[in-house]
């Protein structure tokens, strides 16, 4: 399954209504674990940390999904997946990729 | 439950992600539950001890303890309690959700969240906890209601046994098997020595089983123990407990039963049989078998008026033996489902080679008939043997104290005060002591007539001076009831005077009723010596209570009348 979708509006639309006043929380919530993953995920590539990887990238995929951002979600599975296999050699360009949709769905979200 | 608790539900979250968890806090606060959020496994079962919470949403993956292990651990704590855990996961490999399975998930939820299917899964999931719940707590009630059935049980039967112990059972010459709850499977057996030196043995099967069986074998019980003892007999013990049973159990409950009255000293047997299987008597010297058939209804089936005691009789010889038994043996069945029957009994009887060992024969091939399939307790039976008097043994019961017992005398004066005579009817209660008597209570019918004629002469003839002759003409009889009454109520002075004279051995009886009144009485010389003129003084009677007693005689002025009433306790025989 492929999908160009950055941010999927509906999704966005329902949490909104079932978070009501807590939504921004949740928002900014999202933004600043993000970072952290992407830390993490950084940190275990470069100590050859396929567990860790795989964990980190399992988590993030899932909150990708509940946010509504499903390209992202998709990155990371491909990075879950190889780390499952530990193939972890050339997955460098996934990271980069993931970091990349991160700034689009950081831009997207802001301008909500 | 109602309704408003399925909104009321403690749901503990427990998720690393913020954003997941924060999420899902959101949807089930939004149906009105309660949320216990955890941020790991550890925390989670923190919580879980804590809260005791319905439902349980555990991630899989989370630091320091995940999902799975906190699962187990909840289980365990959980017990018999159903708690759901729903496993939050995006983990889609079989291997995976199987490990969920594996360590007490109930079902699944998948990210991205959606809402209405965990809104549906919670409601689904706490249903099964309630039905869960309820299973539980009933089957403790069934437990608990076993136990108190068991209790009940244990408590009746001690009960009954100590009314229906075991009597002379253990008399030397008896034999007799029954299984230690036979009570519960309707089964009774009581065996008494009268005062005549008769053994009376008594064996009933009532229909059911349980305590309802049991309940009928109490009054049973008790009433042949007090009545053996005093001496009455079978048929008085036999119509009494019929009258209890009948008023006691409920319509369609009854007992079976075979009683018998053997006298080793004059070697008489004496049986009634409702409704048992035949019973069989083996005589000593040709080794066959006399079967004793039913030919009554059981008791507790028929009022008194149309109960029938006659019984068979049998002369007996030494060493002759006579079975008896409830239908368990006919009845047993094998594991193809065979019964018995009567033709298998018959053959043990005439296999046997050795009189002595009847009994354990008839045991044993029941018994390996059955085979360990399975177990049938409901085996009653019971051998005597006619042996001397003076060889018979029993520790509970002396067999033979009633050898010496000659005589019993008693007497008593009894009289009617000139202020009761309006209100008090002195017959029921001069009757109640009489039937007391053994012996005299298959007689109530003739001594209630000959107390009441002799009661009513006295009062109204005697104390009244009412003359019996105004009765003759319909106007005259009028008359009579109006001056009757009458006179009652200004009567100032006068009595009727009862005495009885009773003098019972074990073999019969004679009592002597006096009755004497303050009226002046009659020349009874002339009157006697014409019947006629007798029975226009005190009507019909005088006769007929002359057919009843040895004799009729007026004393003093004739205002006292004597009769003599005697009777024979062989005379049923």
């Amino acid at each position: 399954m492929s999908t160009e979708i950055h941010i999927d509006k509906d999704t966005l639309m329902t949490l909104k209504e079932v978070m009501e006043e807590e939504f921004q929380l949740l928002i900014d919530t999202f933004l600043s674990d993000a970072e952290q993953r992407l830390a993490a995920l950084r940190d275990c590539l470069a100590r050859a940390d396929s567990t860790g990887l795989r964990a980190a990238a399992h988590s993030f995929k899932g909150s990708c999904s509940n946010i509504g951002a499903p390209l992202m979600a998709q990155l990371c599975a491909r990075v879950e997946d190889a780390a499952v296999a530990g193939e972890l050699d050339g997955l460098a360009p996934a990271l980069d990729a993931i970091e990349a949709e991160h700034k689009i769905v950081v831009a997207a979200l802001g301008e909500l | 439950m109602a309704e408003a608790d399925k909104t009321g539900l403690k749901v503990l979250v427990a998720d690393d992600t913020d954003t997941d968890r924060m999420i899902l806090e959101s949807i089930v606060k939004k149906e009105g539950h309660r949320v216990i959020g955890a941020r790991d496994g550890l925390e989670a079962v923190e919580a879980y001890e804590r809260e005791r919470p319905d439902i349980v949403l555990l991630d899989a993956l989370m630091p320091k303890l995940d999902g799975f292990g906190a699962a187990r651990q909840i289980k365990a704590l959980a017990g018999e309690e159903l708690v759901p855990i729903i496993f939050l996961t995006s983990l889609t490999d079989t291997e995976s959700l199987v490990q969920c399975l594996d360590a007490g998930g109930d079902d699944f939820l998948s990210k991205p969240y959606n809402r209405f299917i965990l809104q549906a899964k919670i409601k689904a999931f706490y249903r099964m906890r309630e039905m869960h719940a309820t299973m539980l707590t009933q089957r403790d009630q069934i437990v608990l209601h076993n136990e108190h059935l068991l209790q009940e049980q244990t408590v009746a039967k001690q009960v009954f046994d100590n009314i229906a112990h075991t009597g002379c059972l253990d008399a030397s010459n008896v034999k007799h098997y029954l299984s230690p709850l036979a009570v519960f499977n309707g089964d009774v057996l009581v065996a008494a020595v009268s005062p005549s030196g008769s053994m009376m043995v008594l064996l009933g099967d009532f229909t059911g089983h349980g305590l309802p069986a049991a309940i009928g074998a109490m009054p049973l019980a008790t009433t042949f123990y007090g009545m053996a003892h005093k001496g009455f007999s079978l048929t008085d013990i036999l119509r009494e407990i019929n009258q209890k049973l009948k008023n006691i159990l409920p319509v369609g409950v009854f007992c079976c039963a075979t009683m018998v009255d053997i006298n080793f000293r004059t070697r008489r047997l004496k049986v009634w049989n409702g409704g048992l299987p035949d019973c069989f008597l083996r005589r000593s010297a040709s080794g066959t078998v006399e079967p004793i058939r039913s030919t009554h209804l059981p008791l507790g089936v028929l009022s008194n008026k149309d109960f029938k005691d006659d019984c068979k009789h049998f002369e007996l010889n030494l060493d002759d033996r006579l079975y008896m038994w409830s239908d368990g043996i006919h009845e047993a069945r094998n594991q193809a489902g065979e019964m018995f029957g009567e033709e298998r009994l018959e053959a043990v009887f005439a296999d046997n080679v050795q009189a002595d060992q009847l009994f354990e024969d008839i045991l044993n091939h029941v018994q390996s008939f059955v085979g360990e399939g399975e177990k049938d307790d409901d085996l009653s039976l019971v051998e005597v043997r006619v042996d001397t008097p003076e060889n018979i043994q029993s520790k509970g019961v002396d067999v033979n104290y009633v050898v010496d017992r000659g005589l019993l005398e008693w007497n008593l004066d009894f009289e009617v005060e000139q202020t009761s005579f309006r209100y008090l009817d002195p017959l029921p209660v001069l009757l109640n002591i009489l039937m007391e008597v053994p012996g005299l209570r298959q007689h109530s019918g003739s001594l209630y007539t000959i107390l009441s004629e002799l009661y009513s002469n006295a009062l109204e003839h005697g104390v009244l001076g009412l003359d019996s002759a105004m009765k003759e003409t319909p106007e005259g009889f009028g008359e009579y009831y109006k001056l009757r009454t009458q006179r009652l109520e200004e009567l100032k002075q006068g009595f009727v005077g009862f005495r009885f004279y009773l003098a019972t051995s074990p073999t019969g009886g004679r009592l002597t009723v006096q009755v004497r009144d303050s009226g002046p009485g009659f020349d009874h010389d002339a009157k006697m010596a014409n019947d006629h003129t007798l029975e226009g003084y005190s009507g019909r009677g005088i006769p007929l209570i002359k057919t009843m007693c040895e004799s009729v005689k007026y004393l003093g002025n004739g205002n006292e009348v004597e009769v003599v009433f005697v009777w024979d306790n062989d005379d049923d025989r």
